[in-house]
């Protein structure tokens, strides 16, 4: 009875120690959460491969633990799937020469829009600037005033 | 000064309309493969229906050949069957298809019942040589030269006017070289 107690103990320690991850596992998790935020399912377009239920992002899915597993870093994991399917498979796309205009576009049209509105809010200033500069003298503006009182046009 | 006023807000206009219209015509479900260009990934995988027998892409070197990447369960490899039928008569080229994530039996079945256009079939049972080559919508369609490389890549259904097009004349042209 004792040697079965003893048997079912070892037998539960067993299972325990098989079942809690070790930290390296838990580190490669965390590392696959992220990653797999980062990259896109290429059959569902607009959903990443964590989010995603097609089998294809299940077998990336698949591919990119046992790439992490076995020691690869984020970045050549990333490589790994470029080399195969574009960059189209990063959320986030690489500043290269084909994508400048991607990055830096949208910072060019505020810039641009800034200036307009620098430009136009100046030359409105200066116009009241003059408008006020070229106000007429009372003499002036009482002669004008009869003249669209009492001459009919 | 005063037109040129009038004309910029057109101009823009008019230059953002030519980015929205290509825009339009832009198939976003086209992935430009990274692999044109590149050798073909290497596998060496059992065939159909001899199990024992592998073929691995240094088997077709010498050859341009076409991989058809194609499934039993697959509703689209349906319409382009017949165009393959044909070209596997026509001799042009051979064509070699990788049985894509399927059960093999059910593989079996499929080829019986719509004809089998392939010089072999090779399996990918769990879809990992369908990774190297950045497959992701069955069918798909790539050409190789006789040195291995890669030349050009149909995603979806080969089409008439695909194969009369880019497949056929690009094949005659590299058979040439």
């Amino acid at each position: 009875m004792r040697g079965l107690i003893g048997i079912a103990t070892v037998g539960i320690t067993v299972t325990a120690l098989a079942q809690t991850p070790g930290p390296a596992q838990t580190d490669i998790d965390a590392r696959l959460k992220h990653l797999e935020t980062e990259l896109r399912c290429l059959v569902c377009q607009n959903q990443t491969l964590a989010d995603s239920n097609a089998p294809l992002a299940e077998d990336l899915r698949r591919e990119v633990r046992e790439l992490a597993s076995s020691g690869k870093s984020d970045a050549e994991i990333k490589a790994y799937l470029v080399a195969r399917y574009g960059d189209f498979v990063l959320y986030r796309p690489p500043l290269q020469s084909n994508t400048w205009l991607l990055w830096i576009g949208p910072f060019a049209l505020l810039a641009g829009g800034a200036g307009i509105w620098y430009a136009v809010v100046r030359r409105r200033r200066r116009g009241d600037d003059e408008a006020s500069t070229s106000e007429p003298s009372p003499d002036e503006a009482v002669a004008r005033a009869r003249q669209m009182i009492y001459e009919e046009p | 000064m005063k037109t040129w006023r009038l004309i910029l807000p057109l101009a823009v206009f008019v230059i953002l309309l030519g980015f929205l219209w290509v825009g339009l015509s832009l198939d976003p479900r086209e992935v430009p493969s990274p692999l044109i260009g590149k050798p073909a990934p290497s596998f060496s995988l059992a065939t159909l229906h001899e199990p024992a027998k592998t073929l691995s892409t240094a088997d077709m070197k010498g050859q341009v050949w076409l991989l058809n990447v194609w499934a039993s369960w697959c509703v689209s490899c349906r319409s382009e069957h017949p165009l393959l039928m044909q070209l596997a008569k026509s001799n042009v080229v051979q064509v070699v298809g990788l049985n894509y994530k399927d059960k093999p039996d059910e593989g079996r079945a499929w080829l019986i019942e719509n004809g089998n256009p392939y010089r072999v079939s090779i399996v990918d049972r769990d879809g990992r040589v369908g990774i190297d080559f950045g497959v992701y919508g069955v069918p798909e369609t790539f050409v190789v030269d006789k040195q291995g490389v890669v030349r050009y890549k149909q995603i979806g259904p080969v089409t008439a006017e695909a194969l009369e097009r880019k497949i056929l004349p690009l094949v005659r042209d590299l058979q040439k070289s």
